[in-house]
């Protein structure tokens, strides 16, 4: 069989043999929030953001690494869902430093746009106030610490699409944080192809222009899309 | 190699014995009390006293009592099983005058107290008995027979099927059946398989692997090497921490020693079965518990956990099927064999069948480890075995599971040991550390550790468990600091819940029980540390 049926949210909707909860619910207009996944790039499963409800089970299931199979019955939008994202946006907030009025990525980031979209107006946990640095020793390119969430998108399409393994994850808990080469200042990599597509795939203003001030960082991520539909799929666009 | 020569190694091993046998503790609990010094002062002394021909003195595992180290136990003696604790190095003359009925002031263990009395070893039986570094010890106590008849006796089937019977269960925590999640790894398709030793044990107060590994590492690559044959697998790794130096060289030996009589490596028992068995070292990150993350660690990669499915059985290494289990499950496999599945499924309970290895520690008279048969009541362990709370105090609460866990409070103590019961009352059976607390104990400040060592141990990649744990911790920090309201215990309570629901892996999921646990049956240690809630909304109006 080459196509399933599922039910998500009420609707029944089909969708390709093996793809995931979240590709089916994009297929069908359906929006699951998402922070760590981006097109183009594997998915980890890490946000926790796309977790929604399967019939049958107890446990909650991760939309993006979840493959849809015949008659599921997926919610995506039930009052316990909705408030354990908006506790995980909270917990992001306190986590770093995100201080969006003077963030490059003030207006076009992900972080932001969900704490919006969900509700979240306010943060009830402490501020951690951690004391991160930022890397500018790459000649055009720049690295906030203080306002990574640690999705990894730029680990993953430095690795994955552009196949310069230059960035990584060094640390771990909140110590965690996002490397170059073996922790060396970005501008004396050898690996780092400057091609910029771990800026492109940065949901906040963690990865940056340098020069770019409040509220310029706009990112076209269907960029990535096309590398990689050009790479599997042999389309180019001429 | 056939069972002819495996015979003659036994026999010619018992013929090699001598009338004495001062049996040294060298685990790396007596070890680090100079338990190499003894052994050496006892070996020099057993020269100066002319008795080489009739003594031997023996480097053996851990024997459990291990509060009571070093240890030196005497076999051959009119009282045989004789056990002096507490040996220093220079008591070596008087122990060895006392194998010729010379005065010995030094303290004697009983033999028969409950701690050895109620156990039942089965896979500890060759602890503190063999020579954990020579194969000839291991083989001459019935090594390699149950690998042997696998081999040449029983189809993997038929193994699969004794090990489905035995009603064995996965020792690592959870308690899955190890029968059923062999016979997945053997029907999933591949030609390529592998099997994966968790070693990587990490839980606070917890030492059983590590004593297995150190006392008898023959027994794991036995079991693991039956378990390749049983699911088709020629390629094993043995993950092991670090923090495990000894475990590690004596696993190395064995390894070695055993390829060298083929029974690892090509043509196992002159068969077609090959098996072999690489050591992987753990860089001290206990989420490689956790076996994804156990297995990315194992492919060189960064140790993370990923979303299951699909399970290892299905997808492990390096995308083939796995067989992962832990190390006293394995210990269990050889024995299983030897003595049959219906009599092991005669041991324990309906649900939870043979034995299980515990580190008893904490605030309790004995210390040690201790192999009892699953169903036990706690009471039996703390109280009989474990000689209940020093110095006069009384136990409050055992904690079972480490940080996956949950603390048993005095009244529960009638509780059977078993997988569901410990389930029922929040806490988990874990790997074996079974940590216990007396009345001197605050139950938040306990809460609170486990806090801060998920908070350290947190891989990162997941929010909920990377940041909810650090807001747990701050807030039971605040509780602690008496600095805290009802309304932050609320907090608390809304990110045990979330955390637990939504973690990536069973390290987050399982994060805030010791929270949850200590909440659920000493709520009211929580209570009395909060302030007055000025904020708070009055209560609601009584209707008249």
């Amino acid at each position: 069989m080459g196509a399933k049926t599922l039910i998500i949210d009420g609707q029944t909707v089909s969708a390709e043999n093996h793809v995931t909860i979240l590709q089916a619910a994009t297929d069908n207009g359906i929006t699951i929030p998402t922070l760590c996944h981006l097109d183009g790039v594997y998915d980890v499963g890490a946000c926790r953001l796309c977790l929604v409800e399967v019939k049958g089970s107890t446990k909650l299931f991760s939309a993006c690494t979840t493959r849809v199979y015949e008659g599921m019955e997926v919610t995506t939008q039930s009052e316990r869902l909705k408030k354990y994202r908006r506790m995980t946006i909270e917990l992001l907030f306190a986590e770093r430093n995100h201080v969006c009025a003077v963030c490059v990525a003030n207006g076009h980031c992900e972080l932001q746009a969900l704490a919006t979209s969900l509700g979240m107006d306010h943060v009830r946990y402490d501020y951690c106030f951690p004391k991160w640095g930022m890397d500018l020793t790459h000649p055009f390119l720049g690295m906030d610490d203080n306002r990574c969430i640690l999705c990894t998108r730029c680990v993953r399409a430095c690795w994955h699409i552009e196949g310069a393994g230059t960035k990584n994850v060094a640390g771990r808990g909140s110590k965690s944080h996002i490397i170059s080469d073996l922790n060396e200042p970005w501008g004396d990599s050898e690996t780092c192809t400057s091609c910029a597509k771990c800026l492109l795939s940065c949901p906040t203003g963690a990865l940056f222009h340098k020069g770019d001030t409040v509220g310029e960082s706009e990112r076209d991520r269907s960029k990535l899309g096309y590398i990689v539909n050009a790479r599997e799929k042999q389309q180019w666009i001429v | 190699m056939q069972l002819d020569d495996l015979q003659t190694i036994a026999e010619k091993h018992q013929a090699s014995r001598k009338k004495f046998c001062l049996r040294t503790c060298m685990s790396a609990g007596c070890m680090s009390s100079q338990a190499d010094v003894i052994k050496k002062n006892l070996e020099s002394e057993v020269k100066t006293q002319g008795l080489e021909a009739d003594v031997e003195v023996r480097r053996v595992g851990c024997m459990g009592f291990c509060g009571q180290g070093p240890l030196v136990g005497v076999d051959g003696h009119a009282q045989d099983g004789e056990l002096f604790e507490h040996v220093k190095p220079e008591d070596a003359p008087a122990v060895v005058r006392s194998l010729t009925g010379g005065e010995c002031a030094l303290e004697r263990g009983d033999p028969h107290h409950p701690f050895f009395a109620k156990q039942l070893r089965i896979v500890r039986a060759n602890g503190g008995i063999i020579d954990p570094e020579r194969i000839e010890d291991y083989i001459a106590a019935g090594g390699y027979v149950a690998l042997h008849n696998a081999l040449t006796e029983l189809t993997p089937a038929q193994v699969i099927e004794q090990i489905t019977r035995s009603g064995l269960r996965g020792r690592g925590g959870a308690g899955f059946p190890t029968g059923l999640k062999w016979s997945t790894v053997a029907k999933s398709p591949g030609a390529k398989k592998y099997i994966v030793c968790n070693g990587d044990e990490g839980d606070p107060g917890a030492f059983m692997d590590r004593s297995i590994l150190e006392s008898d590492p023959h027994l794991v690559l036995e079991g693991m090497a039956i378990a390749a044959h049983a699911v088709g697998a020629d390629q094993g790794f043995l993950y092991v921490r670090a923090e495990y130096p000894l475990a590690i060289s004596r696993l190395n030996l064995a390894i070695k020693q055993a390829k060298a009589l083929g029974l690892l490596g090509g043509a196992i028992f002159e068969s077609p079965f090959t098996f072999n068995i690489d050591i992987r070292i753990g860089a001290g990150a206990f989420v490689c518990g956790e076996e994804t993350a156990l297995m990315a660690s194992v492919e060189g990669k960064r140790g993370t956990p990923r979303p299951r499915p699909p399970f290892p059985a299905e997808s492990g290494l390096w995308g083939c099927p796995t067989l992962i289990n832990n190390v006293e499950t394995f210990a269990n496999i050889a024995p299983i064999l030897n003595r049959g599945a219906d009599w092991y499924a005669s041991l324990g309970t309906e649900k939870s069948k043979g034995t299980k290895v515990f580190a008893l520690t904490g605030k309790i008279q004995n210390n040690g480890l201790i192999e009892v048969p699953m169903g036990i009541p706690l009471r039996q362990i703390v109280e009989e075995m474990g000689g209940g709370a020093p110095d006069g105090g009384s136990i409050k609460a055992v904690q079972t599971g480490g940080p996956s866990g949950g603390c048993i409070p005095a009244q529960h103590l009638d509780t059977p040991v078993d997988y569901e019961s410990l389930v029922k009352l929040g806490s988990i059976m874990g790997s074996g550390g079974m940590v216990v607390m007396d009345d001197k104990t605050n139950m938040v400040e306990i809460a609170k550790f486990y806090m801060e060592f998920c908070m350290d141990e947190s891989c990162g990649k997941c929010i909920p468990c990377r940041t909810g744990t650090v807001q747990m911790f701050r807030l039971l920090e605040k509780i602690t600091a008496r600095q805290a309201t009802a309304a932050d215990l609320a907090k608390l309570e809304e990110l045990c819940d979330m955390v637990r629901a939504t973690s990536l892996c069973g390290l987050g999921q399982t994060a805030p029980n010791p929270v949850l646990s200590t909440l659920r049956f000493f709520r009211h240690e929580y209570e009395e540390l909060l302030q007055s809630d000025a904020h708070a909304a009055p209560p609601p109006a009584t209707p008249a």
